[in-house]
């Protein structure tokens, strides 16, 4: 019965030109560096309660990212959202005060590291509630369709959040409706302690949408160029009204959940392993030393990240504190 | 009676439901990482290898789920008891909480029944921002057919979660993850206290029961009764310490059935009351229970009854002690209710 529906093509990996793909490179580099910095300043103090980095994911955002119009597409995601923002244009400097808690936050300091926002680059969100961002996403996906603004959704959620209910009650909306919206999973192969054959009794999660008609893709999240591949032809799938499409993003994360997760639940040696042989932002240098960049080059890059990194964590933590009276603005429109 | 340890409130939690598993083979735990992992707060650790992975087990990140088929477990004999890893993740259950566990009960005519113990880390002083912090305790208790639980200390924990477990009926088991590992005055700025200073760090290790319904009366006082629970006992107590009122301080334990004998002869007493909540407070759990002191005591009152709780707004992230009820805004309250 499969057989005889129209599916999305077989993806192909982009092909991308040395200016493309050294921005990839840039933009990976950007988040593992904010990233590397964000652990430091939570190691300091700076940054308190829950901080979940995106060390090893890199290329998931990125890839994903380049293909959307920012302006025109929405994004939504779950808690683990910094380098999503990154990947999406948004100030490191925002960000990072955003994680510090201070008022030139992104969120003014009321939303913190897992609830960020920015209407400007069409991103909502940065959400502490495992996979409630997926409803939402549909209800964006919907808002695109009503207005005719041309514009698609990305839902982001892990594999741990692919188990809540209503993920699956979106999916199914949004085949019904024919809505714009692509179901990226992230597949980074644990929810917190739990590995995805431990919960999931389907563990190949790209069939998740299957029963909803939903399109499943599979791909490699620690290939950029791969991800680009699969989500153009996601994208155009989705933005010729065909309905929704399912990725699935096999990636990992090299650091714990958050940063109080010792990881005790994973070998150091798998750890190694995926460092070694996947990691995106090596394989994407060895892309562009073919391309002929050299190493002079990716250095200099490299310092000028460093720097950029550097002043977002200086402006972070110069930054002032919000005022007292800003806990009670925001909650309704007006005051009560 | 049992020999006793030193415990912190996760150990206290631990060794409750390891007790109670070891008398009872009915028991189940399940929750999100509750097995393998040992929990979030490691409050189940070691309880996997112990029973096995047939009565300790890892769910699917699905709350709805987790609370549904506990209920169906708990109709079929079984005594689950569900995790919900933090309490800002129980709305999705809620539906099963409220419409299945309370219920199931009353609408069998007393036939079935759900007696599940719901645990959940809840409250704020951990910076988690909004969806790591809230103290819902408040939805729970305008629910029929349920009773909440919140401790104080590892004593309490241990014998009041033995009580909820071997409870014929649901309870909602909130914990206050802040002091897990210690008792916290307020003030924030100073060094964490371990539990093992606290004389309620002595745990036996055996058996015991915390009667649910029963009120402590933590400190003996006749100038003003301070009604508290969890985090904010600890608050309280710092507060009389510190500004030397002659306070009656009553940690509630269970909220719901309440101990509403011991407030009244308290406030009959002292003739003022302070009650103390996390929870925001607009219809949270101290408007009942100023509703109830001002029902049973209004003759003796000599002050309006004064709440001091969290403001009406999400829980914040950077101005979390501006959030929080700490010691300031209690020290002025208690000004406040004796000037009267």
């Amino acid at each position: 019965m499969i057989a005889n529906r129209e599916r999305p093509g077989e993806p192909v990996r982009h092909v991308a030109s040395k200016e493309e793909l050294l921005e990839f490179y840039r933009q990976m580099l950007l988040i593992r560096r904010f990233e590397e910095k964000a652990g430091q300043l939570y190691g300091l103090g700076l940054i308190g309660g829950f901080c979940h980095l995106y060390i090893g994911q890199e290329a998931v955002a990125v890839g994903i990212q380049s293909a959307l119009e920012v302006g025109k597409d929405s994004v939504i995601t779950g808690y683990r959202d910094h380098g999503h923002m990154l990947a999406y244009g948004i100030d490191p400097k925002l960000i990072m005060a955003e994680l510090t808690g201070r008022v030139a936050g992104i969120s003014r300091g009321k939303g913190g590291s897992m609830h960020m926002f920015s209407v400007e680059h069409g991103f909502y969100g940065g959400h502490g509630i495992v996979g409630a961002q997926v409803s939402l996403g549909t209800g964006l996906a919907f808002a695109h369709k009503y207005k005719g603004d041309g514009g698609i959704n990305v839902a982001y959620f892990g594999d741990g959040a692919a188990n809540q209910g209503q993920v699956s009650e979106s999916m199914n909306m949004a085949e019904l409706w024919k809505l714009p919206i692509i179901f990226v999973i992230e597949n980074n192969q644990y929810a917190m302690g739990t590995s995805v054959n431990r919960s999931s009794s389907e563990d190949q999660l790209f069939r998740r949408g299957e029963s909803f008609r939903v399109p499943g893709i599979q791909v490699d999240g620690m290939d950029v160029l791969a991800v680009r591949g699969a989500t153009n032809t996601a994208v155009e799938w989705v933005r010729a009204g065909k309905g929704p499409v399912l990725l699935e993003l096999k990636t990992y994360r090299y650091r714990g959940h958050s940063m109080s997760d010792p990881a005790k639940y994973r070998s150091r040696d798998e750890v190694q392993a995926v460092r070694e042989k996947s990691d995106p932002i090596e394989a994407a240098k060895r892309e562009l030393d073919a391309l002929g960049v050299g190493e002079d080059e990716l250095k200099a890059l490299d310092k000028e990240i460093r720097k950029i990194v550097a002043e977002a964590a200086d402006f972070a933590e110069e930054s002032p504190e919000p005022e007292l009276s800003d806990l009670h603005t925001d909650v309704l429109v007006g005051q009560y | 009676m049992s020999d006793t340890r030193t415990m912190n409130m996760i150990q206290a939690i631990n060794s409750a439901i390891d007790v109670c598993m070891g008398r009872d083979p009915d028991i189940i735990v399940t929750g999100e990482d509750v097995g393998y992992f040992g929990g979030v707060f490691k409050a189940t650790e070691g309880l996997q290898r112990k029973y096995g992975k047939t009565r300790v087990f890892d769910t699917p990140i699905t709350e709805c789920g987790i609370i549904g088929v506990a209920v169906g477990m708990a109709a079929y004999g079984l005594r689950p008891v569900p995790e919900i890893q933090f309490a800002d993740y129980i709305y999705p259950a809620l539906d099963q909480i409220v419409s299945e566990a309370a219920r199931l009960r009353y609408r069998s005519a007393g036939e079935f029944t759900a007696p599940i113990t719901v645990r959940s880390p809840f409250g704020g002083g951990i910076f988690g921002g909004q969806t790591h912090s809230q103290s819902p305790e408040g939805i729970f208790t305008h629910v029929a057919g349920l009773k909440t639980v919140i401790p104080s200390t590892p004593y309490d924990a241990k014998g009041l979660l033995i009580s909820a477990i071997e409870d014929n009926d649901p309870v909602i088991f909130f914990e206050p993850k802040r002091i897990y590992n210690g008792p916290f005055d307020g003030h924030y700025d100073r060094p964490v206290t371990p539990w093992a200073k606290h004389p309620a760090s002595a745990v036996p290790e055996g058996h015991y029961r915390i009667p649910l319904g029963k009120a402590s009366v933590v400190r003996a006082g006749e100038a003003v009764t301070i009604l508290a629970y969890g985090t904010m006992v600890h608050v309280a107590a710092g507060v009389i310490a510190d500004t030397g009122v002659d306070a009656e301080l009553i940690d509630l334990r269970t909220l719901v059935p309440l101990d509403i004998e011991t407030i009244v002869a308290s406030v009959e007493k002292t003739g003022r009351c302070i009650v103390v909540h996390e929870a925001t407070k607009t219809s949270g759990f101290g408007a009942e229970l100023s509703a109830l002191v001002q029902e049973h005591c209004f003759h003796s009152l000599e002050a309006p009854v004064q709440r001091v709780t969290g403001w009406d707004t999400p829980y914040p992230h950077s101005l979390e002690w501006a959030y929080f009820p700490g010691p300031v805004r209690l020290g002025e309250a208690i000004k406040r209710v004796m000037e009267e």
